[in-house]
This record gives structure tokens, C-alpha cells and sequence, in this order.
């Protein structure tokens, strides 16, 4: 599968999608124009990527900040993963956060809680 | 109007945004650069003055969900070329509390009246619900809910009312047979316990 790298903007952010790696990556803000029309090719490459995933995936969010609509796009993304969870790949979240903010810190534990996908928080 | 009764309505335009303590005033098209141009002058702003951190991101949070709520949700909207969405509605933040250390955020834009008593409905559940109520809601949201055509995911109010702390005051004035003008008020409290 072609390695998608998509540079971020002040309004949308870094994304890499590397399958051979197992890698998955958004950096930077996140409240795009259109969530769809952003979303819509990085949703497509993971419905592709999960048809025959690596052994282990690492998927690493270090989000400054995202809107409600892109949080919905992040539950979907995590949704998929925990597809291939229940087939028994390995499949880690490492959840960034910066120390003072909270909200950041708790988006990622309701994440954690409701998806049954692996969580690491890291303060950064 | 004569020329001279302009310039009385520029200063009483003036006048009364000082008395009111709002910082910016904006009637119009609700755009994603007019989004991004609002929240990076009131960062500058808060900015300019060492607000702290966490009400710099509880501002900047409430504006961009306000501001996408009346460009996503006015029923005066157009489709503009490319995929964005505009719509009509006003928009205010202001500087409100005994010493103005908080901020307020004020929308007005109009719905059809048939869909009122559903807002009005919604806006009330959320107002019942305390934070860990907001919290499952939120999540099941997350969970069960689904991205509308114009990027929409619910989420909005349930987020600004977690963000805040604060209950969502809210209005609606019948403007005629198939239209109200619905108004929001949010406030962004300092030190608000949540």
C-alpha cells in the first residue's frame, strides 16, 4: 500500500499512514473545513489497510487541539482498529497530551473507554 | 436616513458595544475563514494580554464549535463552491462577571420554527444533565451517532457544555409563521468548578 504523508495546515493536520511500518500518525489541529472531504481518503486507506493489517499497528495521536466533528472521525478510525483487535492483531494507541491540558489527558481515557483498543498516555 | 443620522448610529453603535463590553460584533456569512480569522484575532487578543492557558483553549474551544454550529446549522445557508458551507447568523464575544474577568459568547441565527420544540428539547437534556451525565452522553454520541452530509457530528453543544461548566441560556423569538430566531448564550467562567 502507497505511504500517505499529508503536511498539516493551521486548520488541518500531519497524517501519516505507512502500512509496511504498521504506522499510523496526526499531529497539529485539527478542524478542517470539510471533516469529510479531509477524512474521507484517510478512512478509505485504513478500510484498505485493516483487509490485511500488519501483526502490530501503532497508531499515535498528538493532537493541540481538534473540533467535535473531527473527534467523530477519531472514534470511526479506532472503531476500525478494534475490527482487527477481535482478530487477534496487536494494535497500540499512544495518546499524546500536553501536562497542563486536561481535556486532552480525558478525551483520551473516554477514547480508551469506550474503543477496546490499547491506550498509552504520554505527556509531552 | 440623513447622512448626519449615520454617524449618530456609528457612535451609538459604539457606545453600546462598550456598555456591553463586547469585543467583537459580527452580523453575516458564517464562512471557515471568517472561523479562523475570528478565533486567531481573539487568541491574539487574550494573547496580548497573558490570558491563561486554560481559558485561551476554553475560548478558542466554544468559538469554533459556535462558529461551525452557525454554518452548519442555520437554516439560512448556502453551499458555496468547493465542499464548504456558510450560513447566516450573528455572532458576539464579550467580556462579562463582576470584574470581566469571564467571557461570553452570543449566536443568534434562524431555524424553522417546526424544528424548535427538537432544539428546544435537546438544549433542556443537556441543561439537566451534570458532568459525568454529559460525559456518557458525549460518549454514546461518539459511539452511536454518525457524521451528517455538512460534517456535523452532534457533538457541539454536549462539548461546550462540558467545556464550560456553565448551562447553555438559550432563546427563541417567533419571527413569523415558518421562522424563529434562535439565541445562544455561553459562558466561560473563570475558576468555574466543573
Amino acid at each position: 500500500m502507497e505511504v500517505i504523508k499529508i503536511t498539516g495546515t493551521d486548520d488541518t493536520p500531519n497524517v501519516i499512514l505507512d502500512a509496511e511500518k504498521g504506522i499510523i500518525e496526526f499531529s497539529g489541529r485539527s478542524l478542517p473545513e470539510d471533516v469529510l472531504s479531509f477524512y474521507g481518503p484517510v478512512l478509505q486507506w485504513i478500510e484498505e489497510y485493516i483487509q490485511s493489517p500488519n501483526p502490530k499497528t501503532e497508531i499515535n495521536i498528538k493532537l493541540d487541539y481538534f473540533n467535535t466533528a473531527s473527534s467523530k472521525v477519531i472514534m470511526d478510525i479506532l472503531i476500525y482498529f478494534e475490527t482487527i483487535v477481535k482478530q487477534g492483531k496487536e494494535v497500540i494507541v499512544h495518546w499524546y497530551y500536553q501536562e497542563e491540558d486536561e481535556d486532552m489527558a480525558e478525551a483520551g481515557e473516554e477514547y480508551s473507554d469506550i474503543v477496546d483498543v490499547e491506550f498509552e498516555m504520554h505527556v509531552y | 436616513m440623513e447622512n448626519v443620522d449615520y454617524m449618530k448610529l456609528v457612535y451609538q453603535f459604539h457606545k453600546d458595544m462598550l456598555a456591553n463590553k463586547f469585543t467583537l460584533v459580527y452580523e453575516g456569512e458564517i464562512t471557515h475563514q471568517i472561523t479562523k480569522a475570528f478565533t486567531s484575532l481573539t487568541e491574539n487578543k487574550m494573547e496580548s494580554y497573558s490570558e491563561d492557558a486554560s481559558m485561551k483553549r476554553k475560548v478558542f474551544h466554544v468559538m469554533v464549535e459556535c462558529l461551525q454550529n452557525l454554518s452548519k446549522h442555520a437554516d439560512d445557508y448556502k453551499v458555496l463552491n468547493g465542499n464548504g458551507y456558510s450560513g447566516e447568523g450573528i455572532f458576539i464575544i464579550g467580556r462579562t462577571g463582576d470584574k470581566n474577568e469571564d467571557y461570553h459568547i452570543l449566536t443568534g441565527n434562524i431555524i424553522q420554527s417546526a424544528k424548535v420544540p427538537e432544539m428546544q428539547a435537546f438544549l433542556e437534556r443537556i441543561n439537566q444533565l451534570d458532568k459525568n451525565g454529559l460525559k456518557e452522553l458525549f460518549k454514546k454520541q461518539m459511539r452511536e451517532g454518525s457524521l451528517t452530509d455538512k460534517g456535523g457530528a452532534g457533538l457541539g453543544l454536549i462539548d461546550i457544555a462540558r467545556k464550560t461548566g456553565s448551562k447553555l441560556e438559550y432563546n427563541f423569538i417567533r419571527i413569523d409563521d415558518k421562522n424563529s430566531f434562535y439565541t445562544l448564550r455561553t459562558k466561560i467562567i473563570r475558576n468555574q468548578h466543573i
